[in-house]
């Protein structure tokens, strides 16, 4: 064995040396050469990248709001809560300016460097999506609450008045380790490595500037219908999001979730305000509940997602509609009733998660992922207080995380991520 | 433009991957790209720090070696983290000795692994199970005469090595990375508990890398320089807060999982620009 060792670590000398002057002859015509490669700040600090028309499965990074809010939504999430480490105002902006390029080159399906010829430092693409396309790759950046309170940021009169924690809702029992956060990075793909690789790559470019709070990966199935995506069911089998806004439709989209100008602080025009709540469905429970029970508790029909008594995903929920008995048909503790009463609405987004157990009970750690965007969390949280106590589904999910950010409005070409927050105007 | 780039880079990475199966008598006629630049003042350097630190590691460890064999359990475990620190700080050219890491530094569970019984455990880290577990030196006195063989003939040996700037470059990671995996979780002195001074002593041995080469990485990338600085000092700090104030450092058990949460965190913001040191080579 010890032999072996010695063996061992003169093999890896060897090879070392070999790919050395191989690289050196290969990589002759790389235009981003060895030299000059500093800290990855020197290397994107000036570089402007655009959006390339000609690559498959792609979203574009430019334009009128951020992507990955309006953007059909993808299969898999990776989405990750930030510390911010930078103490500066100036050093935070130079943090969204390092991500802007790279975002764009990820967007293109692209890594986010040219390969480096020197075999003796690490490459800047960690490039486990090397061969992987664009796949539809969205990026959307927002800050928290707790960004305006540090003060060497400096950011305080920047803070909009709505933009704080969510207030506690009964039954929530959240946990720090899925709470909060100064920045938030929501990484939307079809291809869940594309989705963690922009993820690991943006945090590892900012190292030292930002560390991980917390993250979650999700994911959504569609069923196809022809080659459009149906709604996707969630882990408790019911579909989620049958009333949701169209995110195609800007008139729909401007009532629900972009903020007017005049509505926020200026820099949060063309923005939204993105609630994420990390909620533990307690599937033993749940399995176990007989099928009459469960469709009661969601207030729908399992099978076909129509409102109960009715046939369709799409039919109208119909509140005032009692049985023979004189009970409402979809009973006043329903999920679909509370929702519906509250009057507001806001764009949902959400994606299911498998974390693997919860130590303390020896059950899944699983759930939803639930995202939604609306133009003051107000909405949000009119909605989750009319669950209150009162929601049947209470009984089978607990709320472990919480955060809310504000997501920029989306960026012009010249510009960068969140300029809008550090314009002087 | 981008398409070239990403050509370029399947090419290379082809080139690569054929690379692999020639033989290595070709390899040693052409020097490697990296050797372009001098850096034999460098290497020098390091191999004197490297022999200084074998030097007081061999005093340190026959001191070591006569508490114990005198019975005087206080004075061997007063000594013990401090003679490890001189291997811990020159780790990359120490364990570069396949046999003889795993007999002066081997703990239980690695022996284990390897599918050896206890039977074949020895060094320091079997010492230690004495001191701190059973309490006693009784029994460990043809370990401990070992030891010191073991550690003098480390001691000669690297002697012989050829510093490389590839040792020194990849060693100074690996330091780091020592840290990240076995010192920050308290898995290298579970019986001691005396992680912290492994974990100065790594990072003592990459700091002494980076000051030797810090003169010509300055002259490709000031920022870089400037960067390591600073993550050097943030560690150097939060390590600080552990001293005991009698010019060691408080157990690891004492370490709430706030604590390491932040030294894994320093060690890792201090890890990626440490990863491009390569650039002194260009």
């Amino acid at each position: 064995m010890t032999d072996q060792t010695e063996e061992k670590f003169y093999d890896k000398k060897f090879s070392r040396r070999q790919m050395l002057k191989y690289t050196g002859a290969g990589a002759a015509g790389v235009a981003i050469g060895a030299s000059g490669l500093g800290s990855v700040l020197k290397v994107f600090g000036m570089v402007e990248e655009e959006d390339n028309p000609k690559v498959k499965n792609k979203i574009n990074f430019y334009g009128k709001h951020q992507s990955g809010i309006a953007t059909e939504c993808q299969s898999y999430v990776y989405f990750a809560s930030l510390n911010v480490l930078a103490d500066s105002q100036q050093e935070l902006m130079d943090l969204f300016k390092m991500w802007t390029p790279i975002s764009v080159r990820m967007m293109n399906g692209e890594p986010i460097d040219g390969q480096t010829s020197n075999m003796l430092i690490p490459a800047k693409d960690t490039g486990e999506s090397v061969g992987l396309d664009a796949s539809n790759l969205t990026l959307t950046f927002g800050v928290g609450p707790s960004l305006f309170e540090k003060d060497s940021l400096g950011l305080a009169s920047k803070r909009p008045a709505e933009l704080k924690d969510l207030p506690h809702f009964p039954k929530d029992q959240l946990d720090p380790a899925y709470t909060g956060g100064d920045i938030c990075i929501q990484a939307c793909a079809d291809d869940p490595q594309v989705a963690f690789h922009a993820v690991r790559n943006l945090v590892r470019a900012a190292s030292g500037k930002v560390s991980l709070k917390w993250t979650q990966a999700g994911f959504n199935s569609y069923p196809m219908k022809g080659k459009k995506k149906e709604t996707p069911r969630n882990l408790f089998a019911f579909k989620d999001g049958s009333v949701n806004p169209n995110g195609t439709k800007e008139a729909e989209m401007n009532e629900v979730a972009w903020i007017d100008a005049g509505q926020s602080k200026s820099w949060m025009t063309n923005g939204t305000y993105m609630a994420v709540r990390r909620v533990q469905m307690h599937l033993e429970t749940w399995d176990r509940t007989a099928l009459q029970e469960q469709e009661a508790t969601f207030g729908r029909h399992r099978d076909t997602g129509a409102p109960l008594g009715k046939k369709n995903e799409m039919d109208e929920v119909d509140l005032d509609e009692k049985n023979a008995n004189g009970e409402y048909v979809i009973s006043e503790a329903s999920h679909v009733r509370l929702a519906k009463q509250a009057k507001e609405k806001v764009f949902r987004r959400s994606f299911s998660y498998s974390s693997g157990v919860m130590d303390s009970m020896g059950t899944f750690d699983a759930g939803l992922l639930f995202i939604s965007f609306q133009k003051n969390p107000q909405q949000f949280i009119a909605i989750q207080n009319s669950f209150g106590r009162q929601d049947k589904l209470n009984e089978y999910i607990t709320h472990r995380g919480s955060a809310l950010f504000a997501c920029f409005p989306g960026v012009q070409k010249g510009g960068f991520i969140g300029d809008s927050l550090f314009s002087i105007i | 433009m981008k398409q070239t780039l990403i050509a370029t880079f399947a090419l290379t990475t082809g080139i690569l991957l054929s690379g692999c199966g020639t033989s290595e008598e070709s390899v040693e006629k052409e020097p490697a790209a990296t050797e372009a630049v001098d850096l034999t003042a460098e290497t020098d350097a390091y191999k004197e720090f490297a022999l200084e630190q074998m030097d007081e590691f061999v005093i340190d460890t026959e001191k070591f070696v006569n508490a114990v064999k005198a019975g005087d359990i206080e004075e061997a475990k007063k000594i013990y983290p401090l003679a490890r620190m001189y291997f811990e700080r020159s780790e990359p050219i120490a364990e570069s000795f396949g046999d003889l890491d795993p007999r002066i530094d081997a703990r239980l569970a690695d022996i284990q692994e390897e599918g050896q019984g206890e039977e074949e455990w020895a060094g320091y880290h079997k010492i230690e199970h004495g001191l701190w577990v059973e309490n006693t030196t009784e029994g460990y006195a043809e370990v401990a005469d070992q030891l010191l063989k073991d550690a003098k003939e480390l001691r000669a040996r690297v002697e012989t090595v050829e510093v490389s700037p590839d040792l020194m470059i990849t060693g100074a990671v690996d330091l780091l990375n020592e840290v990240s995996t076995s010192k920050i979780t308290g898995e290298e002195e579970i019986y001691s508990h005396t992680d912290l001074y492994d974990f100065k002593a790594n990072i003592e041995g990459a700091e002494k890398i980076y000051e030797i080469l810090k003169s010509k990485m300055a002259e490709r990338d000031e920022q870089l320089v400037a960067e390591l600085e600073k993550k050097f000092t943030t560690i150097n700090d939060l390590l600080a807060k552990y001293e005991d104030g009698n010019g060691g450092y408080i157990s690891y058990e004492e370490l709430t999982s706030e604590d390491t949460k932040s030294l894994s965190e320093a060690v890792n913001q201090l890890g990626e620009p440490l990863s491009m040191m390569g650039i002194v080579t260009e």
